[in-house]
């Protein structure tokens, strides 16, 4: 048995100690071609969770790298603004997400993955998951980015993944 | 390409599903983790440098103009991998109650008094070494609405990077010979005896300062790196 320290939960009050005023900007704000991720946290009930952190940890193929981190606001939604990382050789474009709140003894971790992205076809992570929940780890188009909402529990439930 | 590959940690964090902690009922997903194979976006992690830490981040008790009320300890230790490797300049982040128990946020609104000289956040870099300090007030034990007469024991909440995606680590620090742990089931999801000493700091006589402060030391292990199966390869053949 190893001696990592085991995690515990972020509990309610993550925001005294995690946010940060510019932490939603994974790059600068007006870098050119950047894009927002949006969406809302839900519970296995549907109601969105108003005390979850979403960080999002991005390598491009070509070498940039982002990280964001965002609370969610009293409406489970989150934004944080990035650049659409580009794909390598054995991986489709893709944003590794963890979520933390309340409730959560360890955090989840999941993956955005880009609706017009030919290379989703060959990725190996996407190709591992049943093909009827594949479709929660594909973000959708919106105005000026894409649209990823995170169903912690039920209908609808992201795939999550033990890294 | 030569990635490395972190150690599995099979058995040492909670379990995703914990019933007895009420909040984790409806939050926690009910399907299996699907197994994620660590490539780039997984071994690597942001670097924050000294422009994320500000003057007083590390000393909870220099924060406003006058000082909290409350026992004033330092925090220190290291941060480290399973295999001992320190982990330099690595962010670290804690949050806490005040003396009293009470959280300066919105929605804690138990009848203890909140400190109006005490935040209770804090950020430090570790060092070359791996090591950090904070200065801060010993936080109080606080009850929650988990259990009827539920108690939360006195802890300082931690979140470690490390230096990859999969060494991620949010816990929390207890102190010694603190009554409510046996009966937290936060500190008890922890699912072996090993690993929840583990979360428990120890008193530090020698880091104490005459006149001034308590010590109590506690390290932090993030997963190790293990050898991949083709440089072990390459090992055999040296």
């Amino acid at each position: 048995m190893t001696e990592v320290t085991p995690s515990q939960t972020v509990g309610p009050f993550l925001h005294i100690g995690l946010p940060w005023p510019d932490g939603a900007f994974a790059v600068p704000e007006g870098t050119p071609g950047a894009i927002t991720l949006t969406g809302t946290v839900t519970d296995g009930a549907g109601e969105p969770l108003p005390d979850a952190l979403v960080e999002t940890w991005q390598v491009g193929g070509d070498g940039r790298q982002g990280f964001g981190r965002c609370p969610t606001d009293e409406h489970g939604g989150y934004r944080i603004t990035t650049i659409r990382p580009a794909g390598d050789a054995t991986e489709a474009p893709h944003i590794d997400v963890a979520v933390f709140s309340r409730g959560l003894l360890n955090h989840l971790v999941t993956r955005i993955y880009f609706p017009d992205a030919a290379e989703n076809a060959a990725d190996p992570v996407l190709a591992s998951v049943d093909a009827d929940r594949r479709d929660t780890l594909i973000a959708t188009a919106t105005d000026g980015g894409y649209r990823f909402d995170i169903r912690l529990q039920g209908d609808g439930e992201t795939v999550f993944f033990d890294v | 390409m030569d990635l490395p590959l972190f150690e599995s940690v099979s058995g040492v964090h909670p379990p995703v599903n914990f019933p007895d902690y009420r909040s984790n009922v409806l939050r926690s997903p009910k399907h299996p983790l699907v197994v994620l194979p660590q490539h780039l976006t997984e071994t690597t992690a942001p670097v924050f440098g000294e422009d994320r830490i500000g003057p007083t981040d590390g000393d909870l008790t220099r924060q406003f103009p006058q000082e909290p009320i409350g026992q004033r300890i330092i925090v220190h230790g290291h941060v480290l991998e399973s295999d001992g490797r320190p982990v330099p300049h690595t962010l670290v982040e804690i949050w806490q109650a005040n003396a009293c128990g009470r959280y300066r946020h919105v929605v804690d609104n138990w009848p203890a008094p909140l400190d109006p000289n005490f935040g209770g956040g804090g950020r430090a870099l570790t060092d070359a070494d791996g090591r950090y300090t904070f200065t801060t007030i010993r936080p109080g034990a606080y009850p929650w609405g988990n259990h009827d007469n539920a108690w939360r024991p006195a802890h300082i909440h931690f979140s470690v990077f490390g230096r990859a995606f999969t060494q991620r680590l949010v816990t929390q620090m207890y102190f010694p010979d603190d009554p409510l742990l046996p009966l937290d089931p936060i500190f008890n999801a922890v699912p072996d005896e090993h690993g929840r000493r583990r979360l428990v700091s120890r008193f530090d006589i020698t880091r104490t300062k005459p006149n001034w402060a308590l010590a109590f030391e506690w390290d932090i292990v993030l997963r190790g790196s293990r050898p991949t199966p083709f440089e072990s390869g390459e090992d055999h053949d040296d």
